[in-house]
């Protein structure tokens, strides 16, 4: 075995036994008196709507799609960036023109209403 | 210009800038200067425009590498190669796309799906294509490739409300990215076992590998797989048939034709490229492939009942046909891929252009029964649809003869004398399914009244191919010429 | 015990890829199946990575980038008509999708 793993063994094991002895500990010293009320799911203190677990609307998926699409444009910008000065204006124009075709399809998402809230 | 770009490399991807730049200015000029539906055909201005300037642009490319008497110009170090082949498929896609884009108009008002879009899609597909018919690096090819079968994913599915054709689209999709995981796997392998990703550096590290090496063959078969599904061979045809059919039938027109035809060009800067070392490996594996697209294509094609479906199946077998000029290999067979190639797109592009005519409002035009008696509705639609299903089937005086003939020309050049039997036996076949058809035209009475909701865009699209598909069968001197240059490599 | 190698990660780039192959050919929902094709591609990125480390050269990981973008390019695209096909069909499973067949 590598001795260079033995740290993350310790904190493998620090980490897991953390949780358990306090639920543990918090079981044998508490009073045991549960009632309807006591058991049920707390939401800031309103009662709970529903299972969490429901459909979401289909709104989040095109949100989500949006927002995963120009997220990842930008691991384009992460070469250029490393390797700005050699690059000079050429890397400049080049990163122009990507992001001029990134801002055509903004304009277009947002002129379909693909960023609205319906 | 700097050390990163120089003006040849400019000049080397002009035309998919071209067609890039007019594709964003439809989808901005869409909704900010036309915002009114009917004002949605000027957008066949810019189509026009972006063909036009993608045609000089080729047209240039070709004078700049006869004017300097060289065969190929690299651009991007490497990575884009203008030749004579790149050149040659090019012209077929920008026939294509011009064709498919003047028809779609009608078409799309009558399945209410008229977007401004489509007509940036089918320009974003074609730069997609230029770089399959010219990249020569992994990257180049991949992006090429994805962009193509992106756009093709949008397109199927571009009826939104019909349940069929977002079912094409998913399958196609799902398929697509499946094999495209696969032929990017294989290229990963490729770029292990060079260090580089230009195709020629590849070449020369598999070159150096014994025969049967299995990092070789494990690239060869992961690429396989990829690039079999985009031509549509068996075994990865399933998807065909059913993006075919669910499609609007003027999309189904540019998969068959465009998307086709720059899958080959892609299979054969593979093939031709980084594997042609390996070509004992893999020639027994593709004539067994050839065989079995030809036997499905043909023998799924005689049940069918859907025209669209039919075609489909037989631009399959099609697809069989020119993997054979592979498995021959030499100049003929290139030579007859592309010769193939270029006749397959007038016709198969007239017979789906006859199929969208027969689109009409609340009917859909597709099957067997509403083709049925054309020759007395419409007769200048039923003989043109005669001459392009002779032309698939290929007989003499017709395109399609001349592109088998070259076909089996090769195949008895270089011995494959079985091969060449099984493809003669498989006309038979396929004369019998295109003539249920033609049957369907002439004999059988026609079960409804409804005239023909024709466009002067596809009235001149179809006699563009019927022309060309009679043309090239009578005169083939100046079409052969023109094919030759794509064996300028 | 034996240092992490080349071989190492390129079995476990197989692994990904017979995973989500597998995930493919036998998953129901075309929500997983997607995320199956994810898996292959991150095969293939794996692969990339480890082989520029091998050259000591930069093509592999520019690569790499463009089959990221690609993956979601196509999860983009296959969520946008997955969305068209629930709102007609009411259904994501894929064994239901059965209109088209021969």
């Amino acid at each position: 075995m590598p001795s260079g793993y033995i740290p993350i063994l310790i904190f493998l094991a620090v980490a897991i036994s953390f949780p358990v002895v306090a639920i543990l500990a918090a079981k044998l010293i508490r009073p045991a008196a549960p009632s309807v009320i006591k058991l049920e799911a707390y939401e800031c203190g309103i009662k709970a709507a529903s299972d969490s677990r429901g459909r979401y609307t289909v709104r989040f998926y095109i949100i989500a799609i949006l927002f995963v699409i120009f997220d990842v444009e930008t691991i384009f910008l992460f070469p250029w960036a490393v390797r700005y000065r050699t690059l000079g204006w050429f890397g400049v124009a080049e990163v122009a023109v990507f992001l001029a075709i990134l801002i055509v399809g903004y304009i277009w998402a947002y002129k379909k209403g693909a960023l609205e809230w319906v | 210009m700097s050390q990163f770009y120089t003006s040849t490399d400019h000049f080397t991807i002009i035309p998919a800038v071209m067609l890039a730049l007019f594709g964003c200015a439809i989808l901005l000029f869409d909704f900010l200067v036309f915002p009114d539906p009917r004002q949605r055909k000027y957008l066949l201005i810019f189509v026009a425009l972006a063909e036009g300037f993608t045609g000089y642009a080729l047209y240039r490319q070709t004078e700049w590498l006869t004017a300097n008497g060289q065969t190929s110009l690299t651009g991007f170090g490497g990575s884009v190669t203008v030749d004579g082949f790149g050149i040659f498929f090019n012209w077929i896609f920008v026939i294509a796309a011009m064709i498919v884009a003047v028809v779609s108009y009608k078409y799309l008002e009558i399945s209410g799906e008229h977007h401004g879009e489509y007509y940036g899609l089918i320009l974003f597909a074609q730069s997609g294509m230029y770089f399959l018919a010219t990249g020569t690096d992994l990257i180049t090819l991949f992006i090429g490739l994805e962009l193509m079968a992106l756009t093709f994913y949008v397109m199927v599915g571009f009826l939104r409300t019909d349940k069929r054709s977002n079912e094409a689209a998913i399958k196609y999709l799902l398929l697509g990215a499946f094999s495209s995981g696969f032929l990017v796997y294989g290229f990963s392998l490729m770029y292990g076992m060079a260090g580089s990703t230009k195709l020629a550096v590849v070449a020369e590290a598999i070159r150096q590998r014994p025969l049967w090496d299995p990092v070789v063959f494990l690239a060869l078969a992961t690429t396989s797989v990829g690039l079999l599904f985009k031509i549509s061979a068996a075994p990865f045809h399933m998807w065909a048939p059913d993006a075919y059919e669910g499609a609007p039938t003027t999309v189904t027109a540019y998969l068959a034709v465009a998307s086709k035809a720059a899958s080959i060009a892609f299979l054969l800067r593979i093939f031709m490229g980084p594997f042609w070392s390996a070509k004992e490996v893999w020639e027994p594996i593709l004539s067994v492939v050839a065989v079995l697209t030809m036997t499905v294509g043909n023998l799924a094609a005689i049940n069918q009942t859907n025209i669209k479906r039919l075609l489909a199946y037989s631009s399959i077998s099609h697809a069989g046909y020119m993997l054979l000029g592979l498995v021959a290999g030499n100049d003929t067979g290139i030579n007859g891929i592309a010769v193939y190639v270029m006749v397959y797109t007038f016709m198969n592009l007239g017979a789906f252009l006859v199929v969208v005519a027969l689109r009409r409002q609340n009917i859909i035009g597709e099957d067997l029964d509403d083709i049925a008696g054309l020759m007395s509705r419409s007769p200048g639609y039923a003989v043109l649809m005669l001459i392009f299903l002779l032309s698939l089937a290929g007989i003499p005086p017709t395109a399609g003869f001349l592109g088998k003939y070259y076909i089996f020309l090769s195949l008895i050049q270089t011995g494959h004398f079985t091969l060449a039997v099984i493809g003669t036996l498989y006309v038979a076949v396929a004369i019998y399914y295109y003539f249920k058809i033609v049957r369907s035209m002439f004999i059988r009475e026609s079960t409804e009244k409804a005239p023909m909701a024709t466009s002067a865009g596809l009235r001149l699209a179809l006699g563009v191919s019927g022309v060309l598909t009679l043309a090239i069968g009578v005169y083939p001197e100046p079409f052969l010429r023109l094919a030759q240059t794509s064996l300028l490599r | 015990m034996h240092p992490i190698t080349t071989v190492h990660y390129l079995a476990l780039s197989a692994a990904l890829l017979l995973i989500g192959t597998v995930g493919v050919l036998t998953r129901r929902n075309i929500v997983v199946i997607l995320m199956s094709i994810e898996l292959i591609l991150n095969a293939v990125n794996i692969n990339l990575i480890v082989f520029s480390r091998i050259w000591h050269n930069m093509d592999g990981q520019i690569f790499a980038i463009f089959v990221i973008t690609d993956a979601v390019a196509e999860a983009a695209v296959g969520l946008g008509i997955l969305i068209a096909l629930f709102r007609n069909k009411e259904t994501v499973l894929a064994d239901e999708i059965d209109l088209l067949k021969w």
